[in-house]
Formats: C-alpha cells, structure tokens, sequence
C-alpha cells in the first residue's frame, strides 16, 4: 500500500443526520397541474339513466314484442312512473293483470298499445279492458 | 299562528308493496307473515273484512285462509325498506321539515302553505305515481290530532284519503265518533285506567282538566289532552342524530342445540351488522352478543344471555368484529338448551375518521379498510352474501323460515320483475 493522508483512517463519530431531499419519484408539490382548473366529476351513469330515483325502477325484458324499437330480451329496461305517458312513448303497463311493454298510442280518443315485431297485432284499449300505465321506459341497459 | 302538522301514513303499506309488482294481488285479501312465517303482521282491506286479525298465527289458519283464498306472503323487508326510502324521498319535495316516524309513516310541517288540502292532495296523487303507494294524509294542529285526522280520512272513503282538521269543530266531530282505544298510544290498560276514573271518550279526556289529570295518570296523559285541545306538545324530531346502537338478530327456524349453528348465526349477523356501520362510516367500540331460548316453549328449560366484549381500538372490519363476537358467543354458550334466537349488537359507536390508536393497538388498516369496501361492493353488486365469511356457514340449517317470500324487485340484479 502507498503511504498518503488519505490512506489513514480518521476515527470519528456521526452525531447528525442531514437528510437531502432527493426528487427520486413523483414531485407532489411545486408545479401545479395543468388540468387542475378543469377537473370535473367523473361521467355518472345514474345521473345518465335516472332522472327521478324515487320514481324510477328496473325491470327485465323477457320478450321479444319490441324488438323493433330496440327492446330485446335480455336487457333491463329502465322505467320512470313519474312521466305521464303520451302518444309514442314505449311503456311497461298492466293489461289483464299481466305487465307487458309496448309502445303507448292514444289519438283522436282512442288508445292502443303497439309492438314493434310485425308477429304481434296491435292491442286496443277500451273502456272494458283492464288496463293501467305502470311507468315510461326511459332507456334499456344491453349487455354486449 | 299555529303550525299545521300532516301525518302521512301509507295504506296497508305491506300489502302495498306487494301489490306493486304483482297486480294479481290486487283486489284480493293479501297477509304478510312476521319474520320465520309465525303470524299475521299486515292484511289487505280484504283480509281486514275476513276477520283476519293482526297476530293471527299462520300454522293455526292455514286452512281457513287456503278456503277464503287468502294470499299469503313472508315478509320481504328489504322491499319495504327500499319503497319507503323512496315514499320518503317524494314527501321531501313537499316540506323541509319532516319526521319519518316508522316504516310507513310521516309527520311534515305544513307551515306557510296556505291551500292545505290542495298541497295534501298533490302530495297524495304524487306519492301515488311515483312510488305505486297509496296514502292517507291528516292534517291538524297536533300530533295526536293528525293522528286522528289521519285515521278519520281513512275511514271516510267521500274524503279521498285526505282530512284537514284545523278547524276546531271538525276536530270536535271526529272525536265524538272515536273510541279511547283509537288514540295515538292509548292501548286497552291505559284506556281502563281511563274509564276507572270517569273518562270514557276522547272527548271527555280532552276536556279534563290537565292538571288533574296529571296528578292521576302522568305527565304524558295531561300532554295528550293538551295535544287533543289543539295545543302543541310535541315538536317534530327533525334532526336524525347517527344510531346508538346497530342491532342483528333473528328467530331461528328450528330451534338450535348445536354450538356451531349458534355460532354460524352470529357469524351472519355480525357480518350483517358490520356492514350497516360501514355504510354509516362509523366503527363500533363494543360487541355485544345475546341468546334466548323460546319463552313460549314452558315445556323447554329457559335461558337467556348476553355477553359483551370491549374492543381495544373501535372497528369496522367485519373480521375483528367477528373474533370478539365468537369470545362472546363461547362464553354464553350452554350445553341442553333449544335455543329460538340469537343477534349481536355494536355499541360504542363514533364516526370512523376520529378513531385514535393506542401504544399497541392501530385503527383499523388501509389494507383492512380496501378489504372491507371490496367485500361490501361485491355483495352490492352481487347480492347480499355474495362473499362471505366462512365461518358464517354454507348449511345453513337454523335460517329463518320465510317461504313465500316475494323477490327482491328494487334491490337486487337477479329479482328483477320479469316483462314478457
């Protein structure tokens, strides 16, 4: 070994920690973000789908009479009992005591109930029939 | 200017609820069984008008309701829950200040509307569109009186479900045709009570004079009749303070001698109750758990018991929860017993973000915290009990009879009405 100061060990103590701050990962302070004026709430499908929550009830769809306008079985059929039913809506109702889903026709005093398959026949509505809207379909829920 | 105070109070709510959803129902004497399928807890106008009474017990009428054709549900409580929460919601569109008093009824302050059977009649019609819940609404100066009101507007069909007592004569009129027995909380003891001392009709008993009745019946009955004169005595309990105390429990459907039955059951209950104080954000510094066997049983030795187990750092893991109620449950434990129910009870409880450790003991874990919510979001999305904890049991056979219960329609993705 070569002879030099600097080969002598020099007996000393550590008495203090210096800690040095090192950026290694992530820097949480100092630049804000950009986005930081826009951020927003994430897109909520509730608000998306239920306009009324006290109002609105799901139901599944089991047959095939609405296929044409795009309700199929399968899929859940979001309903709203707080809109009134007005010519052309697509609504769940109760006809004979049984619920059935169809679209909702009433002009010039006469009221039917239509499906969208062309296997199924109109269905008319009269004084005798026993028969009630339940609700308005608002939207169905498909899963791919 | 005295406030006017409406009771909204749903029609046969649990027959209601169970018409919503099945029409053919309708028209029909509909009961509901209490929990475990023991008797009577609800009746359809139908069922009133068979004679069917509240209380009546199911196994002893099965045949006279199969003869009258009564239709016969379990309770579905998780239904009735949710169509409340949603009649309540709707009655909040009415008035800021409201009282939700039970299950199916409210008391609302009508202060400042001027029309108060017109914002009566739209709060009814609204009610009914929107949730398929028929209501009666009392309207008068007084809680005991909107009682009355209430009762009086479902009595009298000409009044379409809605009775505005204000007016001091029609109060006089509607309580001439009551009985003692009709008020709000006078039951059969009180009312001879009552009688024994000259009081006969709600009329007379508003009539006393308070202090005199205070001397003979108490603080509350002078209160009543000062409520049946029109005069204030009970302001609506707006504020709802967080729960005291979170309750599990159930009857069990056979009676249970084993240890491990016992101890699946309150496996399921703590499970059950755990996550109530999870959806209030609270932990639970106590656990109590309690035992009974059948007091209607005489032929059975009786015992009841509970034992309480303090927590070191209050809690909402259901898996802490759970190893202080099994300490509970061994410890209660008794060999020879036929037991009929079981539950637990947290106790203690605070708001979870102010819960301090102590030297050897942490709050409850982010790890335990991402567990618990994982958990609670599965059996949300899953349905109740999707996971479980095993110790709660997969057998299951002491679980409470409810054999005719209706889906749950609101709650649950695979109960959904199905729509031909």
């Amino acid at each position: 070994m070569t002879s030099g100061p600097s080969s002598h060990p020099i007996a000393c103590e550590i008495r203090t920690h210096l800690a040095v701050p090192c950026f290694v990962t992530s820097i949480s302070a100092g630049f804000p973000s950009p986005a930081d004026d826009y951020l927003d709430t994430p897109l909520d499908f509730n608000e998306l789908l239920i306009v009324h929550p006290a109002a609105t009830f799901a139901v599944r769809v089991v047959g095939d009479s609405m296929v044409g306008a795009g309700v199929y079985p399968g899929d859940i059929a979001v309903v709203d009992r707080s809109i009134t039913a007005t010519d052309g809506a697509v609504i769940l109702g109760i006809l004979h005591g049984e619920f059935t889903i169809k679209r909702y026709r009433s002009r010039a005093g006469a009221v039917w109930l239509e499906p969208a398959n062309p296997a199924y026949q109109n269905i008319r509505i009269t004084e005798d029939s026993a028969f009630e809207v339940w609700g308005v379909v608002r939207h169905t829920i498909r899963m791919l | 200017m005295v406030t006017p105070i409406a009771l909204v109070d749903c029609n046969n709510f649990y027959a209601s609820c169970e018409r919503l959803f099945q029409p053919a129902l309708r028209g029909r004497p509909v009961v509901v069984l209490s929990n475990n399928d023991g008797c009577v807890i609800a009746r359809s106008n139908e069922a009133k008008a068979l004679g069917i009474g509240m209380g009546d017990p199911w196994h002893l009428n099965k045949e006279k309701f199969a003869k009258h054709g009564v239709i016969v549900r379990s309770s579905n409580y998780t239904l009735y829950g949710d169509l409340s929460g949603r009649v309540v919601t709707v009655l909040r569109a009415f008035t800021p200040d409201l009282e939700v008093y039970s299950i199916d009824e409210a008391f609302l302050s009508f202060e400042g509307f001027s029309q108060l059977d017109q914002h009566a009649r739209t709060l009814r019609a609204t009610v009914l569109q929107w949730t398929g819940i028929p209501v009666s609404v009392g309207i008068a100066p007084t809680k005991t009186l909107a009682k009355v009101a209430n009762r009086t507007a479902k009595k009298t069909a000409a009044m379409e479900g809605v009775c505005n007592l204000m007016a001091p004569s029609d109060q006089e009129l509607a309580l001439s045709q009551l009985g003692l027995t009709d008020l709000w909380g006078v039951a059969g003891r009180l009312a001879a009570k009552l009688e024994a001392l000259g009081i006969k009709t709600p009329l007379q008993l508003r009539d006393a004079d308070p202090s005199w009745l205070r001397e003979h019946m108490g603080v509350v009955m002078e209160r009543m009749a000062l409520e049946l004169r029109g005069t204030p005595c009970q302001a609506l309990t707006l504020a709802v303070a967080h729960n005291k105390s979170i309750i599990a429990s159930r009857s069990f459907g056979q009676a249970v001698t084993q240890r491990h039955e016992l101890e699946q059951a309150v496996a399921m209950h703590i499970s059950r109750a755990a996550e109530k104080l999870r959806r209030q954000g609270l932990v639970a510094g106590v656990v109590m758990v309690f035992v009974t066997t059948n007091p209607f049983r005489p032929q059975d030795r009786q015992y009841v018991a509970s034992r309480t187990i303090g927590l070191p750092v209050a809690t909402a893991d259901t898996t802490v929860l759970l190893k202080a109620a099994m300490l509970a449950t061994v410890r209660l434990w008794r060999d020879g017993f036929r037991f009929k129910k079981a539950g637990v009870t947290l106790l203690e409880l605070s708001p979870a973000a102010t819960v301090q450790g102590d030297l050897w003991t942490a709050p409850d874990s982010p790890r335990s915290q991402a567990l618990m919510k994982a958990m609670d979001r599965i059996n949300a999305v899953h349905g109740r009990e999707t996971v479980k904890l095993a110790a709660s049991g997969i057998e299951r056979k002491w679980k409470l009879r409810s054999e005719q219960r209706s889906p749950h329609y609101t709650t649950d993705w695979n109960d959904l009405l199905r729509v031909e």
